[in-house]
């Protein structure tokens, strides 16, 4: 941290302003992870046979994978063993009966999320934007508002336990299909003790009226958080769906290994969007999220399209890539990326895009910004299949320096085995200019809307991807988070 | 308006600027004239306060203050301005969205109302025909993809909106054709008034054909070997650097 910069200092150790704790009593279990622990959990969901059954194979292939030692060492990120029996698996806000109306929802818990700037209550919803949102507490889901607004054209909206009790076809026919169980180490261990998340189903030729969003929470000590979240846009369908997520302040580093999987079937489209801010730990690299998440969504349709952007603030260490299968014929994938990491953060992140169809295209802007001694890693696939005639792909990997203590690198794998595809690759690395910074300071701008205005401006085309009710939203928590060191 | 006395200065750890008395009088237009490396830059630096600039000797009032005491975006509200040599870019940043926060920042320091988005807006337009900036540079982001000629511009018009008390301008002829030499000069003395102090700075005399100074100083290893009236100029023109030697 530069002495010459008091204020950047103050700001770089601004505190998370997400870090208090919710005095809401849960219902857990014991750690530890078990076949009773993932019978437990089935149970206290009154699950169905084959869903238990999923859980149960996911389970033996993440202990031989344990075993096997498989737990993901390529990527370049360092962390200590990680104890899987010491993890709890399951955390309900208590108590844990569904509710009909928001009357019957904990007031604490109602507190936490108005909080967060987040109102559970339509009625109370200011603006005229209308945000459809499924709030998940712990391991599940508290509240899904504008549920019968949607209910009226078809759309599926609600949390994922519910969908397994009224929608147990949708669920039996798409989980597992983008992202399978024994598909890698987190995401199995994720298949066994998953305890809910969000689903959505927007139905043939239906475009979704609203945001669709969900609010992930972490708030008991020693829990792991593993949600799952299914989205699957049928023929000619559009939605555009948003997650959030923090966590209280802890100096135990906690695990969040979720699984995302999209589907879009012919001319469908789905926009998801993430703006990632769990506990990042201290400015001495104490804590925080260990984010190890998978995200998939397959393009099965033809002319369908997924796009994925995403605003990393957040977390100890995160660990994703969301990834695009173009199956169908002229489908198209993007992935739009801003990762930040400052202090100790790690981040290790990316996309696959899987080119099968023909004339597939997929676009990738890729953004990363270190500060501290944030590390900071672009890893991407791109893979253009035998078939994919005409395939086309462009990538932009641009990393912005802030300090001389962190780091940026870029690891682009391109696998090309049709002759006709295109494939363009673009890569920068800068430092923040001294110059351009007192050129904002000769112009009357502090020292912080100076970096805020530079970052955003690096950002910019990533930025412009997210709805518009979320930019300034991702905006100020960049600035927020990003003011590190500069010199 | 500015006194500088006995100013030592490095940049880096490099002694430049190696003894100036100047002072510049509210409503007095002076220009500094010198070869390469006569430490004209690093002057304009110092005043404006740009890091990796130290001084190390004597002091600098501004309006009665001590300048070298304030932070570098103080001096700037303070009514600072430096129209850069090299203006930088900054990708991704609307110049329209930079200089609204610009002229906020300054108008809060004063505690005037910051202006909103209309207000800025037709102001900026009245400012832009004195400078003949096309609209289209407003939209793009700060000085990215601009040609010299428009990054001059764009200075000026910053100079406009901002109206400092005291104006410096580096080498603000390098890189200009001739008609773009003139609009910058007509925005420059567009600016001239009783209660503003400028400084140019200039390797060239032509730029004091169109922005004609009250004094001229020759600057050479660091120190003034010289001042005069606006004729020292074209003296200087005619005769060369060589002709006023070297203090060292």
């Amino acid at each position: 941290m530069s002495a010459q910069n008091p204020e950047l200092e103050r700001l770089a150790n601004e505190e998370y302003k997400y870090g208090f704790v919710s005095d809401i009593e849960s219902d857990q279990i014991a750690p530890g992870l078990s076949e009773e622990v993932v019978r437990l959990i089935s149970a206290k969901k009154e699950e169905p046979a084959w869903l238990l059954d999923f859980r149960l194979k996911a389970l033996a292939r993440f202990q031989e994978m344990l075993e096997e030692k498989h737990e993901p060492g390529w990527a370049k990120v360092d962390y200590p063993e990680i104890n899987y029996q010491d993890i709890i698996y399951y955390s309900a806000p208590k108590p844990s009966v569904e509710v009909e109306s928001l009357d019957e929802v904990d007031p604490e818990l109602l507190r936490t999320y108005e909080k967060l700037g987040i109102s559970l209550d339509e009625q109370k919803r200011l603006s005229g934007v209308k945000v459809a949102v499924d709030a998940v507490f712990d391991s599940v889901s508290v509240a899904t508002t504008y549920r019968a607004e949607l209910e009226k054209q078809g759309i599926i909206f609600c949390s994922f336990s519910e969908a397994v009790k009224n929608h147990p076809d949708l669920i039996k026919k798409y989980l597992g299909s983008v992202v399978p169980y024994s598909d890698n180490f987190f995401a199995c261990l994720n298949s066994a003790v998953f305890s809910d998340g969000s689903f959505a189903y927007i139905p043939k030729g239906v475009r979704c009226p609203m945001e669709l969003s969900t609010y992930f929470r972490i708030n008991s000590a020693g829990t792991g958080q593993f949600e799952r979240t299914l989205l699957v846009a049928d023929e000619g369908a559009s939605v555009s769906y948003l997650e959030g997520c923090t966590a209280p302040m802890r100096d135990e580093n906690q695990l969040h290994a979720a699984v995302v999987e999209l589907v879009a079937l012919d001319d469908a489209s789905i926009k998801y969007s993430t703006v990632q801010n769990w506990y990042p730990g201290d400015k001495n690299g104490v804590g925080g999220i260990y984010n190890f998440v998978t995200k998939r969504g397959a393009c099965r349709g033809k002319r369908s399209k997924i796009s994925w952007t995403q605003v990393e603030t957040g977390s100890a260490i995160t660990w994703k890539y969301p990834s695009c299968i173009l199956q169908g014929d002229d489908s198209v994938g993007e992935f739009y990326s801003v990762a930040m990491t400052n202090n100790y953060q790690q981040a290790d992140t990316g996309t696959k895009m899987i080119h099968i169809g023909k004339n597939t295209k997929s676009t990738i802007i890729s953004k990363g910004i270190s500060a501290g001694r944030g590390q900071q890693t672009y890893r991407g696939l791109v893979k253009i299949g035998r078939k994919a005639e005409g395939a086309r792909n462009y990538s932009q990997c641009d990393s912005l320096l802030l300090g001389s203590e962190c780091g940026a690198h870029t690891f682009p794998y391109l696998d090309v085995e049709n002759p006709s595809a295109t494939v363009e690759h673009e890569a920068t690395t800068s430092k923040i200019g001294e110059d351009q910074i007192f050129y904002c300071l000769q112009r009357g701008l502090s020292e912080e809307d100076a970096i805020s205005i530079i970052v955003n401006g690096f950002c910019k085309e990533v930025l412009r991807e997210l709805p518009m009710e979320f930019a300034v939203e991702a905006q100020n928590l960049l600035s927020l988070s990003l003011e590190g060191s500069v010199g | 308006m500015l006194e500088i006395k006995n100013l030592h200065a490095n940049a880096g750890d490099t002694p430049i600027i190696k003894g100036i008395d100047l002072n510049i009088g509210a409503g007095e237009v002076h220009a500094i004239m010198g070869p390469n490396g006569s430490g004209k830059s690093t002057l304009s630096n110092v005043l404006a306060g740009r890091p990796g600039y130290s001084v190390t000797r004597g002091e600098v009032l501004y309006a009665g203050q001590n300048l070298l005491d304030m932070p570098t975006e103080i001096r700037a509200r303070e009514g600072v301005f430096l129209a850069f040599q090299y203006p930088v870019e900054i990708p991704g940043v609307g110049n329209s969205y930079f200089l609204k926060t610009s002229v906020n920042a300054v108008r809060t320091h004063r505690g005037e109302d910051e202006l909103d988005a209309m207000d800025f807006l037709s102001i900026c337009e009245e400012k832009m025909k004195l400078v003949e900036m096309p609209s289209d540079l407003m939209s793009r982001s700060i000085n990215e993809g601009f040609s010299g000629g428009e990054k001059k511009r764009n200075e000026i018009l910053q100079m406009l909106l901002l109206e400092p008390k005291l104006c410096i301008l580096d080498e603000t002829d390098s890189g200009l054709d001739i008609d773009a030499l003139r609009v910058v000069a007509e925005g420059v003395n567009a600016m001239r008034s009783p209660d503003r102090a400028m400084l140019v700075i200039t390797h060239y005399q032509r730029l004091l054909d169109y922005i004609v100074p009250d004094r001229v100083h020759v600057l050479s290893g660091g120190q003034i070997v010289r001042s005069g009236g606006k004729e020292l100029a074209g003296e200087l023109e005619a005769k060369g650097y060589g002709w006023i030697g070297n203090p060292e």
